[in-house]
């Protein structure tokens, strides 16, 4: 058995509950996923779906001139085995509009972009669908910094944050993602031919298992390498955890009152709900 | 001892006492029609728990409008709440209160407040400092909230001190969820630690603990009865609100503690010694 095995049932069972109850403590019942023919919003939107009934749910295809055709193909297929709504919204003219006129050809700043833009469509029609914007990011990619900021990472709730890639393979499969979703290598599909697993360099089964045991299990680098983990590897991600932590936390906020938002202004956000 | 008795598992609004004390009066009220004389809420049954800024905003004194409201109803029912409580010298507790016959009748304050991993409790609360038995109309009692019980000592004096029942008042968080396991890590760790309490300090224990999310942190519920023996009497399913009504009686107290004479062969004075050794500077 893996150690990172989750019992799906259960799972499912939180994360129905997480999203019912979230979603309401804002008096809201209706939600707007990015649907990418991926597996993570793939999961998300059928986590929606269950928590929320499918009429509940909007699911919105929003593909760049160059994203892969097949992302598409599989995000209606999902969508249609779910029951959800789809919109597609193409987002490239207000990505071209941009890129084209400031000549910008940086693979990175590229794909930022087209992150952000996509951003910017989801919360607008989460306005006109009347719901929230449920978040797609996994564990995995939010400790290794694997997003773009106010881009993909940007949601009002977030049902798979804690889920290591995976838990998230294994919690699709058990909710019904079609195959096709589950047997594909993921990629963000921001470039032709990019993996995930390519432009990290490692494999998802590999810092998964480092990851869990680092930072779950507090495990010490010496008791990595005993445990068979490169010594290089263990640092490179160590390091990229903490050089990525910008991403995980709101803006810092130099602190000149006596009482300043986030430091000793502390309120959760279902304050008052 | 021989009493009926109904665990309240709720899902409190946060920081919001008007609401919560209406949920509060509508399950006294269930639980007093079902024939129950003792209703156990979970611990901060009255504001929920994240406060952070909220505690000094929501804490209330016993001699309070609310409290009197509660007050009124425990000449029906005994009942012990959760609660901000605002002390006669201005500090701040986690408290919970047992009122029975119109009145508060105790009061105990969380001695092992938890400061750290997700928790921040020392920074919001002062802490308690006695665990203290009290004999109501219904048997005595024990009252421990949630980390309380993560130390032995707490449930050692209730012990020594005769307790029938302890009552955890909880808020404990759900998480765990690695390994393949079919329940929560917090259930498996919960479960031992109340059963071997039932076993070891040979007392009812009622297991209270509250449901819901609070900024994407949920409270597993779970409540629960372990009887004298250290068996599981009754628990409530799922992670829903439910209400779960149990009969605590003496006969099963003195048939595990005459099968089993743990509390006249304990030897607290050998306990007694070692801590004043410790005090003295001595090795223990």
């Amino acid at each position: 058995m893996n150690p990172l095995d989750i019992h799906p049932p259960l799972v499912e069972q939180l994360l129905v509950q997480f999203l019912r109850e979230e979603l309401a403590s804002g008096s809201f019942s209706r939600a707007v996923i990015g649907i990418s023919g991926g597996v993570d919003s793939a999961l998300v939107a059928a986590l929606c779906a269950r928590a929320l009934g499918p009429d509940n749910v909007l699911g919105v295809m929003m593909p760049y001139r160059t994203s892969n055709p097949d992302s598409e193909g599989h995000a209606r297929l999902l969508a249609s085995s779910l029951g959800i709504a789809t919109r597609k919204v193409e987002i490239t003219g207000m990505a071209d509009g941009y890129l084209g006129a400031h000549g910008v050809d940086d693979r990175m700043r590229r794909g930022n972009v087209m992150a952000r833009c996509r951003m910017i469509v989801l919360y607008d029609l989460s306005v006109e669908w009347k719901g929230l914007v449920i978040g797609t990011s996994n564990k995995t990619e939010i400790l290794l910094g694997y997003s773009t900021q106010w881009g993909d990472s940007a949601s009002a709730l977030n049902p798979i944050g804690d889920l290591y890639k995976h838990q998230i393979y294994e919690l699709a499969r058990h909710m019904g993602v079609p195959s096709p979703i589950l047997d594909k290598a993921p990629s963000a599909d921001l470039f032709e031919g990019q993996t995930d697993e390519g432009e990290l360099g490692f494999s998802y089964a590999d810092v998964d298992r480092l990851l869990h045991q680092m930072v779950d299990l507090r495990m010490s680098e010496r008791e990595l390498v005993d445990a068979g983990f490169h010594v290089d590897f263990v640092r490179r991600i160590a390091a990229r955890i903490a050089a990525t932590q910008f991403k995980r936390v709101m803006p810092l906020i130099a602190k000149l009152s006596q009482r300043t938002v986030n430091q000793d202004f502390r309120y959760l956000r279902d304050w008052g709900r | 001892m021989d009493c009926r008795l109904t665990v309240a598992q709720t899902n409190p609004a946060l920081g919001n006492i008007g609401r919560n004390l209406e949920e509060h009066i509508a399950q006294v009220e269930a639980a007093r029609r079902g024939g129950s004389q003792v209703i156990v809420f979970p611990e901060l049954s009255l504001t929920g728990y994240f406060l952070k800024d909220q505690t000094a905003e929501v804490a209330l004194s016993i001699k309070s409008r609310e409290f009197a409201r509660l007050a009124e109803l425990s000449r029906d029912i005994s009942i012990a709440v959760g609660f901000v409580e605002r002390s006669d010298d201005g500090r701040i507790y986690n408290s919970v209160a047992f009122l029975e016959d119109g009145a508060v009748l105790h009061v105990h304050r969380k001695v092992h407040l938890v400061t750290y991993g997700m928790f921040d409790e020392m920074r919001e609360f002062a802490a308690g400092d006695s665990f203290t038995t009290f004999r109501s109309r219904h048997g005595r009692f024990g009252l421990l909230v949630c980390e309380d019980a993560w130390h032995v000592s707490s449930g050692y004096q209730h012990f020594l001190a005769g307790a029938d029942a302890l009552l955890v008042m909880c808020c404990s968080p759900g998480r765990g969820v690695d390994g393949g396991a079919r329940e929560l890590a917090s259930e498996h760790t919960w479960r031992t630690l109340l059963e071997a309490y039932g076993l070891l300090f040979q007392t009812w224990v009622v297991y209270s603990n509250r449901v819901g999310w609070e900024d994407g942190v949920f409270f597993w519920g779970g409540s629960r009865v372990i009887d004298p023996f250290g068996a599981e009497s009754a628990r409530l399913l799922g992670l829903e609100p439910g209400r779960l009504d149990v009969r605590l009686t003496s006969d099963a107290l003195r048939r595990a503690r005459v099968a089993t004479p743990l509390r006249r062969d304990s030897r607290p004075d050998l306990l007694a010694r070692a801590l004043d050794r410790q005090s003295d500077g001595r090795s223990a």
